[in-house]
C-alpha cells in the first residue's frame, strides 16, 4: 500500500510538474524549434516574467490574470529583441551558433543583473487564496499551488496549437521554418513572420513566470536550474513540435518525481540530462520529430 | 615567431614567473594571478576544439570539475604529488573528451552544445551523490607544504599555474601549425567539404575533443590546493562553460594567441569589478561586452586588428 500511495503520488506529481516545465519550455519550442534561434536567454525572461507578475501582485491582481495582461508588454518587448538580433546578424549573413549563444548568454546575465539591481537577490513569492491548500482524490495529495498552473498548461499549449494549425498567422510561422524562400516568394515577409513569432515566445515567457512563481519563491538567477532542463524538453520533443513539448515535459517530470521519491532528490536534476543525453545519442530528430 | 623563439619567449615567462614571489609581498596579486593563468588555459584548450573544429562545447565545466575531482580524489587517496594530480587529470579529462565525442559523433552545432550542458549537470550530480568525494558540501583539502622557494602557498600554486599556461599554449600551437589543425579547420569550414577531400572528419573530432577535455582538466587539478576545498557548486558552475565561450570569442578563435588575449582580458576586468565594485556588476560587464563584441566585432580582437592592418594599406593577415 505504501508502494502505490508512493508511485501514484510520484505520477501525479511528476505529471503537474512536467506540465509546468512544458510552460517554461514553450517559448523555446518556438524560438528553437521554428526559428533555429538558441535563446538560451529564455529562461531569464521567464523569471523576469515572474518578477512582472509578483510587481502586479502586491497590488491585489490575481498572478495568473496579470500575466494574461503581462503577455502584451512581454510580446513588445520580444519584437525589439528580434529586431536587434535580426540587425546584428540575420541581415547579413548568417551569424554561427557560437555568436548567437553568446549574445543570448549575454543578454540573460543582462536580464538577471537587471532583476538583481531592481529587486535584491531575496527569494520573491506571490500571495494567492490557494496556496496551503491541497487537492486530494483517493491516495492522492496534490497542493493547489502545483495544480493551479500545471491546468494553465494545457490550456496555453491547445491555444497555441490551435493558433499554428488553424490561423494564417500560424500556417505562416510553421511555414518559415520549413522554407523561408518559399515563403517570401509567395508574398510574405520571413523577417515580420519571425519577429511575431519571437514576440509571442516573449509573450509566452510570462506566462511560465507566473507559473513558476506560484509553485515557489524565485530569485533572479532561478532561471539557470531551468536553462538545461527547457532544452532537454525541446529536442526530447522534437523541433517545432508544440504537442510533443508537453509530452516530453510530462515524461521528464514524471522521471524526476518517481527518481525524487524512490531514489533520493538529490538524483533528481541528473535524471532530465541522462535522458536528454541518451536522446542525442540514440535519436538525434527527439521523440515526436521528424528529420530536421 | 619561430618555435625555437617561442619556447625562448616561453622560458623567460617562467623564469620571472619564478622570481615574482620573491619581488611582491602581497599574495592577493597571485591568489588573482592564478584565476587569469587558469582561464588562459580554460580558454586555450576550449579553442582547440570550439575555435579550430568550430564545435562549441557549452560543457566546459564537466571538465573543469572532472580536473578538479580528480585531484581531490588522489589527494584523499594516495596523498598524490602535484605532478601525478595534473598528469592523471588531463588523463580523465582526454578520456572523457573521447566518450563525449562518441556520444556526440552524430550532432552538430546548436545540438553538440546542448549535449555538453547536459554532461555537467550529469556529472555534477553523480559527485553530489558521492560520499566519498564530500557529497554536496565538498570536501576539505589539505595540501602539503609549499617548497620553501615560494613563500606560501598561493605564490607555489600560481607558478605551476603559469607552467600549466605555457603548455596548453604550447599544444594548442604545435595543433594549429600542424596536419591536424589544417583537418580541423576544414572541419569548421565545411564537414562533408572536408570528408569529401579525404579528411578522416570522425577520428580528428575525436581527437580535438580529447586533446580539448584534456587540457581544460589540467587546469583544475591544481584547484584543490589553490581553495583547499572542493565543492560540486564552484567545480561545476555556469561561470567557468561561460567564460570559456566569451575568451576566445572576444580575442579570436582562429590563432592561440586569441584565447590568450581574450582570457587575460576579461578575467583581469573580473578580478578587478569583483574587488572594486560588486561581483553583480562584473557579471554584468560579461554581459555587455559579450554583447558588444558578438554585435561590433564577431572575430574578436584579433579581427579587428587584420582589419585595422588591412585599413592601413596592407593586404589582409590571416593569422
Amino acid at each position: 500500500m505504501v508502494f502505490l500511495d508512493l508511485a501514484l503520488n510520484a505520477l501525479a506529481s511528476g505529471i503537474a510538474l512536467g506540465c509546468i516545465y512544458a510552460l517554461v519550455a514553450l517559448g523555446l519550442a518556438i524560438t528553437f524549434g521554428l526559428l533555429h534561434i538558441p535563446n538560451v536567454a529564455h529562461p531569464a525572461l521567464v523569471i523576469a516574467g515572474a518578477y512582472a507578475v509578483v510587481l502586479a501582485n502586491m497590488r491585489g491582481i490575481d498572478p495568473i490574470l496579470a500575466a494574461l495582461v503581462l503577455t502584451i508588454p512581454f510580446y513588445a518587448v520580444g519584437l525589439a529583441f528580434y529586431e536587434f538580433y535580426a540587425r546584428a546578424f540575420e541581415r547579413r549573413g548568417r551569424g554561427n551558433t557560437l555568436q548567437s549563444l553568446t549574445l543570448f548568454f549575454g543578454v540573460s546575465l543582462i536580464v538577471e543583473i537587471a532583476l538583481v539591481v531592481a529587486f535584491g537577490t531575496d527569494l520573491r513569492s506571490v500571495s494567492v487564496p490557494y496556496v496551503g491548500r491541497s487537492f486530494e482524490f483517493g491516495l492522492i495529495v496534490l497542493p493547489y499551488r502545483f495544480l493551479v498552473p500545471a491546468l494553465l498548461a494545457p490550456a496555453v499549449i491547445l491555444a497555441l496549437w490551435l493558433y499554428m494549425t488553424r490561423t494564417h498567422a500560424g500556417l505562416a510561422m510553421r511555414a518559415v521554418a520549413h522554407d523561408e524562400r518559399a515563403l517570401s516568394i509567395s508574398g510574405h515577409d520571413p523577417v515580420a513572420i519571425k519577429r511575431h513569432a519571437f514576440g509571442l515566445a516573449t509573450a509566452l515567457a510570462v506566462l511560465a513566470g507566473a507559473a513558476l512563481v506560484i509553485v515557489g519563491p524565485v530569485d533572479p538567477f532561478s532561471g539557470r536550474i531551468h536553462l538545461g532542463r527547457v532544452f532537454a524538453v525541446v529536442v526530447l520533443a522534437g523541433l517545432g513540435s508544440i504537442p510533443g513539448t508537453l509530452a516530453a515535459a510530462i515524461v521528464i517530470g514524471v522521471a524526476e518525481a518517481f527518481v525524487t521519491a524512490f531514489l533520493s532528490p538529490s538524483w533528481a536534476p541528473g535524471v532530465a540530462f541522462a535522458i536528454l543525453l541518451g536522446t542525442l545519442a540514440l535519436r538525434p530528430n527527439g521523440i515526436f520529430g521528424t528529420a530536421r | 615567431m619561430s618555435w625555437r623563439n617561442f619556447l625562448l619567449v616561453a622560458l623567460l615567462i617562467v623564469a620571472a614567473g619564478m622570481m615574482l614571489p620573491r619581488a611582491l609581498e602581497n599574495p592577493y596579486y597571485f591568489f588573482a594571478g592564478y584565476v587569469v593563468l587558469q582561464y588562459v588555459v580554460i580558454a586555450t584548450g576550449w579553442n582547440i576544439l570550439g575555435g579550430y573544429a568550430g564545435y562549441t562545447n557549452f560543457g566546459t565545466s564537466a571538465f573543469f570539475g572532472a580536473g578538479v575531482y580528480t585531484a581531490a580524489f588522489l589527494i584523499k587517496a594516495f596523498e598524490a604529488p602535484l605532478l601525478v594530480q595534473v598528469l592523471a587529470a588531463a588523463g580523465v579529462g582526454m578520456v572523457l573528451g573521447l566518450v563525449t565525442g562518441y556520444l556526440t559523433l552524430r550532432i552538430q552545432g546548436v545540438y553538440f552544445a546542448i549535449a555538453t550542458v547536459a554532461l555537467v549537470v550529469v556529472l555534477e550530480t553523480v559527485v553530489h551523490n558521492s560520499d566519498y568525494l564530500g557529497g554536496a558540501s565538498g570536501l576539505t583539502t589539505i595540501a602539503p607544504p609549499a617548497p620553501a622557494w615560494f613563500g606560501g602557498q598561493t605564490q607555489y600554486v600560481f607558478c605551476v599555474m603559469l607552467v600549466l599556461a605555457l603548455v596548453a599554449v604550447g599544444i594548442a600551437r604545435a595543433v594549429e601549425h600542424s596536419w591536424v589543425g589544417r583537418s580541423l579547420r576544414a572541419i569548421r569550414a565545411s564537414e562533408p567539404a572536408a570528408e569529401a577531400c579525404g579528411v578522416p572528419t570522425l577520428r580528428m573530432k575525436l581527437a580535438a575533443c580529447a586533446i580539448s577535455g584534456g587540457v581544460i582538466a589540467m587546469a583544475g587539478a591544481p584547484y584543490p590546493y589553490y581553495a583547499s576545498h572542493v565543492d560540486p557548486l564552484s567545480a561545476f558552475s555556469l561561470t567557468i562553460g561561460l567564460n570559456a565561450l566569451a575568451m576566445p570569442l572576444i580575442g579570436g578563435t582562429r590563432s592561440w594567441i586569441g584565447p590568450v588575449i581574450g582570457a587575460v582580458l576579461l578575467s583581469s576586468v573580473q578580478q578587478i569589478t569583483t574587488v572594486t565594485i560588486s561581483s553583480e556588476f562584473n557579471i554584468l560587464a560579461v554581459g555587455l561586452m559579450l554583447i558588444a563584441f558578438v554585435v561590433l566585432a564577431p572575430e574578436g580582437i584579433l579581427g579587428l586588428v587584420s582589419d585595422l592592418r588591412e585599413r592601413l594599406g596592407g593586404k589582409r593577415v590571416t593569422p
